[in-house]
């Protein structure tokens, strides 16, 4: 009888395989990107049943809030030829497949072999847990990130910032023929200008 | 049957290599392309969490956390240069890139 948290494992674990399998053989990339948030969901479970909850929750609304979502809509905006798109896949596949077995069997033989024992690796730890005493995750890692790791903080705002603006730029299109708001020439408009006056003889129109 | 190390790390290699079989299968689709480099870089995340916990270390939660910002930044800025070809070419056919001048 597997114990709860084993039983949890293993049925995240096979959610994620399987839809990270589906979003790679997927015909349509509408449906790539949503295993893509089921295979993001599943592993938000395997972070919460390792304990690290911040990331888990960061998982879900960043993942798949944002950066999923995000391909979500650039999928629907491109108009793309799915038939073809596959047909082309196909002569890839097995070049692949070779590729894939082994580099899964020799990743299998380095977890399997002595590197995964944590045992000897204790000796390493940079930032013991033990230290964060009775915090919760979320508050053990805000009292690491806020001072000892400030600058790459720093940094990994600068960089989502640099992004930000990249993308802005990248996608910005000035379109011609649309009229807008000009606040110079607003400002510079005096009464001389803005107004004629006309002599209007009765009876008859200007 | 408990769950130890190298169940996690089995996991995250199986989803990693998922992901380089998507670069190397969808060769054509840069779409499938960018979402197997999100899958690879989830399977580190996961390769980083998990020896967070086993070694009691929250620098691997810290560094995971950085990793997702990258990731985020790198899918942006990747849909954006998407989007802006396919406005250019008409397609996201990636063997037409050669052609660009530059």
């Amino acid at each position: 009888m597997l114990g709860l948290q084993a039983f949890f494992f293993y049925i995240f674990a096979f959610i994620a395989v399987g839809g990270a399998l589906m979003v790679v053989l997927s015909r349509n990339p509408v449906h790539s990107v949503l295993f893509l948030i089921l295979t993001f969901v599943a592993s938000a479970g395997l972070f919460l049943l390792t304990g690290a909850e911040f990331l888990a929750m960061i998982l879900i609304v960043v993942y798949v809030g944002a950066v999923a979502i995000l391909f979500l809509f650039v999928v629907m905006m491109l108009d793309l030829d799915v038939g073809q798109l596959k047909q082309r896949a196909v002569q890839y596949a097995p070049f692949g497949a070779v590729i894939a077995v082994l580099l899964l069997a020799e990743l299998i033989i380095a977890v399997s072999g002595g590197l995964a024992d944590p045992a000897p690796m204790t000796m390493t730890t940079a930032l013991p847990m033990a230290e964060t005493g009775g915090l919760s995750n979320i508050e053990a890692l805000g009292n690491v990130l806020y001072t000892r790791y400030i600058l790459f903080f720093q940094l990994a705002g600068l960089i989502l910032f640099v992004a930000m603006i990249g993308a802005i730029v990248l996608t910005l299109r000035h379109k011609e023929n649309v009229r807008r708001q000009s606040i110079p020439d607003q400002v510079a408009r005096n009464p001389a200008t803005a107004i004629e006056i006309k002599k209007v003889e009765s009876g008859r129109g200007i | 049957m408990e769950v130890g190390l190298g169940q996690y790390l089995t996991v995250a290699a199986i989803l990693f290599v998922i992901g380089v079989f998507g670069i190397f299968m969808n060769r054509k689709n840069i779409i499938t392309i960018l979402m197997s480099v999100e899958l690879i870089l989830l399977a580190v995340n996961i390769n980083f969490v998990a020896f967070s916990a086993f070694l009691d270390d929250l620098a691997g939660q810290v560094f995971a956390l950085f990793v997702l910002t990258v990731a985020a930044a790198e899918a942006a800025i990747g849909l954006a240069i998407l989007v802006v070809f396919f406005r250019n070419r008409g397609s996201i056919a990636v063997d037409d890139v050669n052609t660009m001048k530059g």
